[in-house]
């Protein structure tokens, strides 16, 4: 009982979250929204069983890449009432096609599961969450865990060189050139009679 | 009242839906799309880990997988949210707005 009054709980606030950051009209509250909906499916997920999943997004979502948004919103002097506009002009084919999309989805599933009442079959009760990623991950999921750094390599140095911008007229610092300075080429000693100046 | 997997499928389902519904709705903000495309594969997460933890180990394959995979796909998006999020802030700097109709330069 307890399970079920979490579980509606934490599935109404996501789906009513998730709503809010299509509607809401200052994209900062659209991305608090968002941190709301995310925060609310990873209760979903430790209901499932699944505590390893639940914290990471808690820490991947919540704590990088909602701040990465925020901080675009932030930053883009954007005239946000004029982005809003618009907004009644496609409700119409936007419910229309979400509608059917939705109504797909729950019908495939009615038919798939009809009559049957499946219960939770624990993964394995005499090992935690997090103890039984570590088995397969390093293990079996190697490769595609090696991929999958690759792909954060790749977008890392894709956000830099996106954003990163020459500014002429900059005086910036030269290392290489400061550090194979020698003495020969920066210091001259000149020999200067008594009277007869530099010249 | 026993919450099964069907429960948790719905649940993904409606987020979905509401994911696709921004992506039609909101002509004019790039920002609002790319958080919807954030929805769509938290949606696709939730089923993931949904159809791994009430998956029977007798079944064959490893119950964790489905778990392992949804980690995959956190990666993958956090990657799209940072390069997307760039190419934004590049556009940005380039046109002075963001609103999705003025991105037709190629005329696709």
């Amino acid at each position: 009982m307890l399970i079920a009054i979490t579980f509606y709980l934490m599935a109404f606030t996501a789906v009513a979250a998730a709503f809010m950051v299509v509607a809401s009209r200052n994209p900062v509250h659209s991305v608090m929204y968002l941190i709301l909906t995310f925060f609310s499916a990873a209760g979903l997920f430790i209901l499932m069983g699944a505590e390893f999943i639940a914290l990471l997004l808690v820490m991947v979502y919540v704590g990088a890449v909602a701040v990465l948004f925020l901080f675009v919103v932030m930053m883009l002097d954007v005239d946000f009432v004029e982005l809003k506009q618009g907004f009644l002009q496609y409700i119409g084919i936007g419910a229309t096609v979400a509608l059917i999309l939705l109504a797909e989805m729950i019908m495939v599933g009615a038919v798939y599961f009809t009559g049957e009442s499946k219960t939770v079959v624990p993964t394995d009760p005499n090992t935690t969450n997090l103890e039984a990623f570590g088995q397969v991950l390093y293990t079996d999921y190697a490769g595609a865990f090696e991929a999958a750094g690759l792909i954060l390599l790749v977008a890392l140095i894709g956000a830099v060189v996106l954003t990163l911008r020459e500014r002429k007229g900059v005086r910036t610092q030269n290392a290489a050139k400061q550090m194979s300075r020698t003495r020969e080429d920066g210091v001259e000693l000149i020999d200067i009679e008594p009277g007869q100046g530099l010249g | 009242m026993l919450i099964g997997l069907h429960h948790y499928l719905i649940v993904a389902a409606i987020l979905f839906t509401i994911g696709v519904f921004g992506i039609f709705v909101n002509r004019k903000n790039v920002i609002i799309i790319l958080m919807c495309v954030e929805l769509i594969l938290l949606a696709v997460n939730i089923n993931f880990v949904a159809f791994s933890t009430h998956m029977a180990p007798a079944a064959g394959a490893d119950p964790i997988a489905g778990q392992i995979f949804a980690l995959f796909i956190l990666t993958v998006a956090a990657a799209e949210a940072a390069v997307g999020l760039a190419i934004l802030v590049v556009y940005f700097r380039n046109r002075g707005n963001i609103a999705v109709e003025n991105i037709d330069l190629m005329k696709g």
